[in-house]
């Protein structure tokens, strides 16, 4: 399921559309994923406030959409280009790869709701494939 | 038994009646085949999908997709016994049609994605827990007489 040179052209211009708001994007969609898969709390039990408004949450919203920036930047590599991304994950925060689907369906979910013309079917395929991509260089260290 | 509070159930309730299920149901029976074409398979007799066009534009599959609805439909009616509800559709999806469990989930999540570009900023975060509740029930039922 890699990404072919036409899905990277789709990524890259759906991007460009929504990085304007990807700050508030991120932290509607994370704070969604702890909302709606409440296990993935876990994660961040020495948060004091997981609310909508907490500003932990918002920052790490910007922290996360910052990183799949990143990712789209280096689309042709993201391996290479998530390298220290994946270290941190495997050996610092040891998040189980099977959240990252939880939260990349939630980011489907914010682009949805806030470009609903925009995030058609072709798009939505281009996009998943692009987070399950990202999300297979960010295990990459785990084992 | 599942336990819904007052918000679930007025949530869900009021989310289906707000739907047009002659246009929801095609929209997210489409985007499950666009988006993992591999589901494409249990859709061998309904004519050409051979590109998100011929998906998009295919008669049968939309009738298929308003179906679905009207299935859901019977699960927000029944919400107290959802596994009873689906006892047959359950028996009918493992035994007759042999689908793989992982795919209702997939077609669950798009039909969320459909309702989320519906209904915009009122889909908050709430709401959204409330459907993947309902949704988790429904694929949970509909798995049930798998094994």
């Amino acid at each position: 399921m890699s990404l072919s040179a036409k899905d990277k052209a789709t990524v890259k211009d759906f991007w460009a559309k929504v990085s304007g708001k990807a700050d508030t994007l991120g932290a509607d969609a994370l704070f969604r994923m702890l909302t709606v898969y409440p296990q993935t709390k876990t994660y961040f039990a020495h948060w004091k406030d997981l609310s909508a408004t907490s500003p932990q949450v918002k920052k790490h919203g910007k922290t996360v959409m910052g990183g799949v920036s990143d990712a789209v930047a280096t689309i042709d590599d993201l391996t290479g280009g998530l390298v220290s991304l994946s270290e941190l994950h495997a050996f610092t925060l040891r998040v189980d790869p099977s959240n990252f689907k939880l939260l990349s369906h939630c980011i489907m979910v914010v682009f949805a709701g806030n470009f609903p013309g925009e995030f058609t079917p072709e798009v939505h395929l281009c996009m998943d494939k692009f987070m399950q991509a990202l999300a297979r260089a960010l295990s990459e260290k785990y084992r | 038994m599942v336990e819904w509070t007052d918000f679930e159930r007025t949530t869900i309730s009021s989310i289906f009646a707000s739907l047009d299920y002659n246009d929801v149901g095609p929209k997210a029976l489409c985007r499950c085949l666009i988006v993992y074409p591999w589901t494409q398979r249990y859709f061998g007799a309904y004519g050409n999908l051979y590109n998100p066009a011929a998906i998009k534009s295919n008669p049968l599959i939309a009738a298929h997709g308003v179906k679905v609805m009207h299935g859901l439909d019977r699960a927000v009616k029944n919400m107290d016994d959802i596994k009873a509800t689906y006892a047959e559709l359950s028996v009918l999806h493992s035994e007759k049609l042999h689908v793989d469990r992982d795919n209702f989930r997939l077609l669950a999540d798009c039909l969320t994605i459909v309702i989320a570009a519906k209904m915009g900023s009122a889909f908050t975060c709430e709401v959204q827990a409330a459907l993947q509740k309902f949704v988790a029930v429904v694929v949970s039922a509909l798995g049930r007489q798998y094994n």
